[in-house]
């Protein structure tokens, strides 16, 4: 067994538990004999405690990260767990081939993808990652191995879609990738002040764009809302892009401190807002999905103590005041958030049973971690995400509540059936203690 | 495109290479010991945009069927521009101080079956008159330390073979590259403690695929190996049985 330090998640510390690992290289290898319980690793681009597993055992997938096959009449691709988007689509992009759905980092596997079952810009139109699964095979702790899709051993396929990485390793997946003309993207941006008039934006962009999705400054919300900036966008056709350069700076090391105090950005997010730029224009893909790709380790930014990433859905109907008053409390509890998102979600029913992605509306945020006064407002978020009808997603949280899981989770019930016995997360033992105090404890 | 034959196709090294391979288009034969792990790494490859000439499954040590498998791969390639020769195994250096026949056992996997291979393959090529012969040896073939040197010697025994056979190759236009990779994160070292000297065979493999195409004769990987190594073989015997490394 390998040693683990760098197993980490990308908003917090190392784990608070030592953790063992072993590394999978090929699909007919086994689990090891006992060395449990064990957690499956993908890229490690989850936020909080999902990823990890204190006391037990992380069994790292990125070995598995060969392609297997390839239809290029009906684009589906079929590869191992750990290939990231990335190579996915370096691979195809020059074919004219993209990914269906795809999260704000190219840096994620696979497995991660389907185990979070995430989202992108497009979930109004295309729903979330698992809706573009056709198959996969999941390998248990006893040995056996599963063929899942809607047909074959649909339970399973439920289960493992936004399972968390519980129900056991996926080897492979087959995804179903969508035609493109050219790796160019035509964007729109345009500027709200008001929650209302981000809503009514993304009700008028709703047919006409693929992509949609807002940044909000949350230091300053001004009268009645939210400042921010509304994008929307489509695959360009026949337009060429200027790919940006590969090599880019980073930070090699981990700062003690938060190089983002809060004037810096209480003036990042002015400047993003008040920033001439043109409102039409045409653009490389990797700016417009994956911005933050362009800094790597910029999580490192936030110092030594790590970060809160904070992202919930609140239900259509409940949305303008929820989010409305979220944004209100961020802004005076001033605890600062770099970029904060806004996006309104399709109506399409999740493809897995815990999957966080539904219809609503979705918010998120990043807090440098502060202590109590930051988990304080946390807790106040949640307590309004839960009244009014909505969820915390689980690959960014690092402190809910067993009780706020569980309201926005009701399958979890159902799911812990089919969760491998040999399998456990730091973030499943918190939600699941059944005993609301413990986060508190924890923290 | 060339025609590469890769032997050890399944090694984390060669496959990262061969991958590089794939990305021109290149036309590939490869050769490993597992039959469902050969068939992962060319259904990856020929996703790449690699064409697969071919696959066939050899246990290095059956030397008496080396000659039928260069000669299909020849076949099947339409002659041969690259061959990469990167199989081998990581010695249990404990186990073999205490086992004589374990560390035969490890000299053939990782010296004599090498050797008996570059023998009829560069007779192949010596006949075609042009290509290039790559061969992974290690930085470890540089000196005998006690912590390694039954791989160490198998792996010197590889090199010194290497460059005798450039000296008679390059007559016939045949190029030989040795290769000399320091500590590469490979499934074949997973029990290890990884630090700073540590490479990813994705680094690894760029600078194996750059030097075979440039005509390279003798490579470290990463470079700084070189002159890691040139330290360690300038010490004094007198100061160096003394240390442990
Ligand atoms: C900059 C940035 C932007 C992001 N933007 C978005 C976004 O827009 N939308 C969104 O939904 N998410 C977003 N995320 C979150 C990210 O997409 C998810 O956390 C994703 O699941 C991470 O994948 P990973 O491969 O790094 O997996 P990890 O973080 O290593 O693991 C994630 C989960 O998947 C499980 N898992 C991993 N591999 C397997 C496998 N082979 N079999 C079974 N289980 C497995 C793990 O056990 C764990 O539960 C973003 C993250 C970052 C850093």
């Amino acid at each position: 067994m390998g040693r683990n330090s760098r197993y980490r998640s990308w908003a917090r510390p190392p784990a608070p538990g030592p953790q063992g690992a072993v590394r999978l290289h090929w699909r007919d290898e086994q689990l090891p004999e006992g060395g449990g319980p064990f957690l499956a690793y993908g890229n490690g681009r989850s936020y909080g405690d999902s990823c990890l597993n204190s006391g037990g055992t992380l069994v790292d997938l990125r070995g598995l990260d060969r392609f297997i096959s390839f239809d290029a009449e009906t684009g589906v691709l079929r590869c191992e767990a750990g290939v990231l988007l990335s190579d996915i689509l370096g691979r195809f992009v020059p074919e004219g081939w993209f990914l269906p759905v795809t999260p704000g980092t190219q840096q994620v596997t696979v497995g991660g993808a389907i185990a979070n079952d995430v989202h992108g810009k497009n979930h109004h139109w295309a729903g979330s990652f698992g809706h573009h699964v056709r198959r996969f095979e999941l390998l248990r702790s006893d040995g056996s191995r599963l063929l899942c899709s809607p047909r074959e051993n649909a339970d399973w396929f439920g289960a493992t879609i936004g399972g968390l990485g519980l129900t056991g390793v996926i080897l492979w997946a087959e995804i179903a990738l969508k035609r493109i003309e050219g790796p160019a993207m035509e964007v729109e941006s345009l500027r709200f002040s008001r929650v209302e008039e981000f809503l009514e934006l993304s009700r008028a962009s709703h047919n006409a764009y693929e992509y949609t999705v807002a940044w909000i400054d949350s230091l300053t919300p001004g009268p009645g809302g939210a400042r921010g900036l509304f994008f929307r966008g489509n695959h360009a056709a026949g337009h060429h892009a200027a790919a940006p350069s590969r090599r880019k700076p980073g930070l090699p090391v981990t700062p003690p401190v938060s190089l983002l105090p809060r004037a810096a950005v209480g003036l990042f997010n002015t400047a993003v807002y008040r920033w001439p730029r043109r409102r039409h224009a045409v653009a490389h893909y990797e700016p417009f999905f994956y911005p933050l790709d362009a800094v790597p380790n910029w999580n490192r930014l936030f110092g030594r103590k790590g970060f809160y990433q904070y992202q919930c859905v609140i239900p259509q109907d409940q949305a303008g005041a929820a989010i409305g008053e979220i944004i209100a409390r961020v802004a005076r509890a001033q605890e600062g958030s770099f970029l904060s998102v806004l996006k309104v979600f399709g109506n399409r029913k999740p493809p897995g049973w815990l999957s966080f992605s539904r219809p609503g509306t979705t918010l998120a945020f990043d807090f440098p971690d502060r202590g109590r006064s930051t988990l304080a407002l946390l807790d106040t978020l949640d307590e309004i995400t839960d009244e009014a009808g909505g969820a915390v997603y689980p690959a960014k949280d690092a402190r809910m509540k067993a009780r706020i899981f569980e309201r926005g989770y009701p399958a979890l019930h159902r799911f812990e059936r089919y969760r491998d016995p040999a399998f456990m997360s730091d973030f499943w033992r918190r939600v699941t203690s059944g005993d609301t105090q413990q986060g508190a404890a924890n923290a | 495109m060339r025609r590469v034959l890769i032997i050890g196709a399944t090694s984390a090294i060669a496959e990262a290479t061969a991958r590089l391979f794939a990305d021109d288009g290149d036309r590939l034969f490869l050769v490993a010991r597992r039959k469902a792990r050969l068939q992962a790494a060319a259904d990856d490859l020929a996703v790449r945009g690699a064409e697969i000439a071919g696959c066939e499954v050899l246990d290095v040590n059956e030397l008496d069927r080396h000659r039928a498998v260069l000669e299909q791969a020849e076949h099947a390639l339409g002659g041969i521009d690259v061959a990469l020769v990167a199989h081998g195994t990581l010695p249990d250096q404990q186990l073999c101080q205490a086992s004589a026949r374990l560390t035969v056992q490890e000299i053939q996997t990782n010296a004599v079956s090498t050797v008996a291979l570059l023998t009829r393959l560069s007779e192949l090529m010596e006949r075609k008159g042009a290509g290039r012969i790559a061969v992974v040896t290690s930085v470890a073939a540089d000196r005998g330390r006690q912590s390694n040197y039954v791989y160490g010697a198998a792996k010197a025994a590889v090199d010194t073979f290497l460059e005798g056979l450039r000296q008679r190759l390059y007559k016939a236009g045949v190029g030989v590259t040795t290769i000399r990779p320091g500590f590469v994160d490979t499934p074949m070292t997973a029990g290890f403690e990884k630090g700073l000297l540590w490479s990813q065979p994705e680094t690894v493999a760029k600078r194996i695929h750059h030097s075979i195409l440039n005509g390279k004769d003798v490579v470290y990987v990463p470079s700084f190996w070189r002159w890691i190594m040139l330290a360690i073989r300038l010490m004094p015997r007198r100061v160096f049985k003394a240390m442990k490394l």
